[in-house]
């Protein structure tokens, strides 16, 4: 324990020389933001461990941004591991594939956390399964020789990407096809990989990248080659220095640069990763690519590494199942579609003061009940709060004092667009360019009124929505 | 983290302290039964009103609280009891709960308060007012050092003025109390500093160009700085979070605008002190001022 504190100083050390040496030509952090306990350390140290192959499986037919997928199985048909039982017509869309063999059920409807209601496929494992060391080794294990692959043509590479269904698995969820498909006439000539993982609590990101270096060096590369860039930076927070050491040397191998970045959230947003790595502003209302970046997250990199070399879709993924009302907190690899429930049992129950179940971590995620409701592709965590941990300040009025303004990463007035929206007021809304709030929850985490600023803020959203169509 | 509005008000409390103390210390009790009289009816006020606008008292956010003792603390020992209880009803009432309570005025309820007495009650609070002879407080049988000044032209001493052992209102007469409560209320980011460096800031140029223009004065910028109710206003009536602006600009034009009409009160008008026009004024023009420093967002042009 004691070494381990002192290993970590001396990484620190080298590693703020390094920064200095300034690797990358950014500041290193961004302007605002907040820094909520970490609480990191609750699963930090618990190696990924393997999920059995549960009784039922659960596959929503939206688990990403863009259109649903069409379902291919029919009831009572049998599917086996790795067969796409759903395809993605629209460009921004992702297939699904079955995470296990087993006997499809009639379609059911689900709630997800984020309240949209979806069909979804069931599927009741049956037969031998894929499970285990064995899935271990296909997913991460062995030799991944990415250096064999740079003579693929870059559509090759985007192809397999695009049958895997591949999304992004930080959260948001996006198509990673698309996101690595260089667009018409901007020139992409960076691709960030987001190690930052800024989320309290979640520690899957950090996992994969001290676990599986191999997979996450080899994804970048193979991406790199696909959206034709010379440059990949690696971004990370001086909180996960094991990982910055984990990577360093296949990173430099590779060409790849890692820039180490201070930690405060939300360091993980696209626009601020960039911002601290690059020095560049993604254009209001704009994306990364109309600067020239493409960016993407370290654990989408291995599932990239998997789709190219291996030929194996996104089935599984890792996810956090931690937080002080968690018995045993551990990082699980799990089929997508196991419900949540389960994956709470595996982690010795909830304990008496547990108060809050949430689907992701506490700043971003969505307070969901319903533990049959399962894992999709963009969960990254269970995180379930104590009463103590979940901060409750009694709702009062907004004092005007300012400090949500001082937090917002997005240089908002949350104060303005939360009030704004809650007397409808769409002139007001609109001065305050509302559609820039990627609801973040730093103006919210500060406000000593207990205002629920985000929450308003997404109906104004709606309301501008509505008034637009 | 971990702040809530009644913590801040604690804080407020907290650093209001050091001006209780140095106010009982000087005015004796005369301190003593005027802040109480502001105080309860500051809290009488707020409870009544709310009841009468059909919601119920929450009296434990503190905010009455305060604004009874900033009002206290604003006014002379000498004032009359009804005068304290007057300023209370028209603080809470018209300053708060016309506009809808704790948030929604526009205008810092304590100094509505003390306008209205101030205007109602010329007798007791013009220059003359501070001044009773005949009492056991030796200091409140002097003019206050501004006044003194304006009227006749003699001067305090710099220490007088650092440690409190002049005439004014209870709480604006030691320089010292002021700064050491607001740096506290800075230091904790109750207070946005902004304000208070805004207000300082555009005093000391204001005043240092006055006292370059006219070398021979004996009132130099130092005693504008620790005279009157500069410092005592600078960090607890101008910082009022609800009346003033949200962005870090915004509470920098603010702070120098309140610093300049200051200056230019004292300086040119007829009343020896400027504080509480000056922040009057600038809270009116505060939802202006927000609405002409929205940040750039990030990314935006
Ligand atoms: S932090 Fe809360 S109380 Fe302060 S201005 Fe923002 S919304 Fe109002
Ligand atoms: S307004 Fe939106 S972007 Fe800004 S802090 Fe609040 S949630 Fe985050």
């Amino acid at each position: 324990m004691i070494t381990g504190r002192f290993y970590l100083v001396f990484l620190k050390r080298r590693y703020q020389k390094k920064t200095r040496l300034r690797p990358f030509s950014g500041p290193g952090t961004f302007v605002h933001g907040v820094h909520p306990p970490q609480r990191k350390e609750l699963s930090a140290d618990a190696p990924i461990e393997i999920v059995p192959a549960p009784e039922k499986i659960i596959l929503p037919l939206l688990q990403h941004v863009g259109g649903p997928c069409t379902p291919l199985v029919k009831p009572r048909q049998e599917v086996s591991f790795g067969e796409m039982i759903g395809r993605g017509e629209a460009f921004v869309s992702a297939a699904l594939h079955a995470p296990v063999s087993g006997i499809v059920q009639k379609m059911a409807v689900t709630t997800l956390p984020n309240g949209r209601h979806l069909q979804a496929i069931v599927i009741l494992t049956q037969g031998e399964q894929l499970e285990g060391q064995e899935l271990w080794d296909q997913l991460f294990g062995g030799k991944w020789p990415a250096k064999a692959y740079q003579t693929l043509a870059p559509e090759k590479i985007n192809t397999a990407i695009h049958a895997a269904g591949i999304v992004g698995l930080g959260g948001a969820a996006f198509p990673t096809h698309v996101k690595i498909t260089p667009v018409g006439e901007k020139p992409i000539h960076t691709l960030v990989v987001n190690g930052c993982e800024c989320e309290p609590y979640l520690t899957t990101d950090y996992r994969v990248m001290v676990e599986a270096p191999e997979v996450v060096v080899a994804g970048a590369m193979l991406a790199a080659r696909a959206v034709g860039v010379k440059r990949t930076i690696i971004g990370i927070e001086d909180n996960k220095l094991e990982a910055v050491d984990a990577l360093r040397r296949l990173a430099a191998g590779a060409g790849i640069k890692i820039a180490v970045l201070k930690t405060k959230y939300p360091q993980g947003s696209e626009k601020h990763l960039i911002k601290a790595v690059l020095n560049r502003e993604v254009p209001l209302g704009g994306l990364p690519a109309d600067i020239g970046v493409a960016i993407t997250n370290v654990a989408t990199m291995t599932a990239v590494a998997r789709a190219v070399m291996r030929d194996i879709p996104l089935t599984h993924r890792v996810i956090s199942v931690t937080g002080g009302g968690i018995v045993a907190p551990k990082n699980l690899l799990v089929p997508i579609g196991i419900p949540m429930g389960e994956l709470i049992e595996i982690c010795g129950g909830l304990k008496k003061t547990a108060a809050r179940i949430i689907a992701g971590g506490p700043m971003m995620g969505f307070a969901f009940t319903d533990l049959r409701t399962p894992v999709t592709k963009g969960t990254s965590g269970i995180t379930v709060l104590t009463h103590e941990e979940v901060r409750r300040v009694d709702q009062s009025v907004c004092v005007r004092c300012g400090r949500c303004v001082d937090v917002c990463p997005m240089n908002l007035v949350p104060t303005k667009l939360a009030l704004a929206s809650r007397f409808k007021d769409l002139n007001l809304i609109r001065r305050h360019s509302i559609m820039a709030c990627f609801e973040c929850g730093s103006c919210a985490y500060v406000c000593p009124a207990g205002l629920l600023l985000v929450q308003h803020i997404r109906t104004g959203k709606a309301l501008l929505a509505a008034e637009r169509k | 983290m971990g702040m809530t509005i009644r913590t801040m008000m604690r804080d407020v409390l907290i650093a209001l302290a050091p001006m209780v103390c140095a106010a009982v210390y000087f005015f004796h009790w005369f301190a003593v039964k005027q802040l109480l009289i502001c105080v309860v009816a500051c809290l009488a006020a707020e409870a009544l009103f709310t009841r009468m606008r059909g919601r119920k008292p929450d009296l434990g956010d503190l905010s009455a609280v305060v604004t009874g003792l900033i009002l206290g603390l604003s006014l002379p020992g000498t004032a009359p009891w009804y005068v304290g209880v007057i300023a209370a009803a028209v603080s809470m009432g018209i300053g708060k709960m016309v506009f809808g309570g704790l948030g929604m005025n526009i205008f810092n309820p304590a100094m509505v308060g003390r306008a209205f007495v101030m205007i109602a009650f010329a007798g007791s609070l013009a220059a003359s007012g501070y001044v009773a002879i005949h009492m056991d407080v030796d200091i409140m049988s002097r003019a206050t050092p501004l006044t003194a000044h304006k009227q006749m032209g003699t001067v305090v001493s710099l220490q007088s003025l650092f440690l409190g052992n002049t005439n004014g209102s209870l709480g604006e007469t030691s320089a010292l109390a002021c700064l050491l409560g607001g740096v506290f209320l800075c230091v904790r980011r109750v207070a946005s500093w902004e304000i208070p460096a805004g207000v300082l800031a555009s005093t000391l140029v204001i005043g240092g160009v006055a006292n370059l223009m006219d070398l021979s004065s004996q009132w130099t910028v130092a005693h504008h700085f620790l005279g009157g109710a500069l410092l005592f206003g600078a960090f607890f009536i101008a910082t009022d979070p609800v009346t003033s602006p949200l962005t870090s600009t915004g509470k920098w034009i603010f702070g120098i605008g309140i610093g300049v009409l200051i200056m230019l009160l004292r300086l040119f008008s007829g009343y020896p002190e400027g504080v509480m026009f000056a922040v009057l004024l600038m809270n009116a023009l505060t939802p202006l001022i927000n609405r002409l420093t929205i940040p750039r967002p990030f990314g935006g042009i």
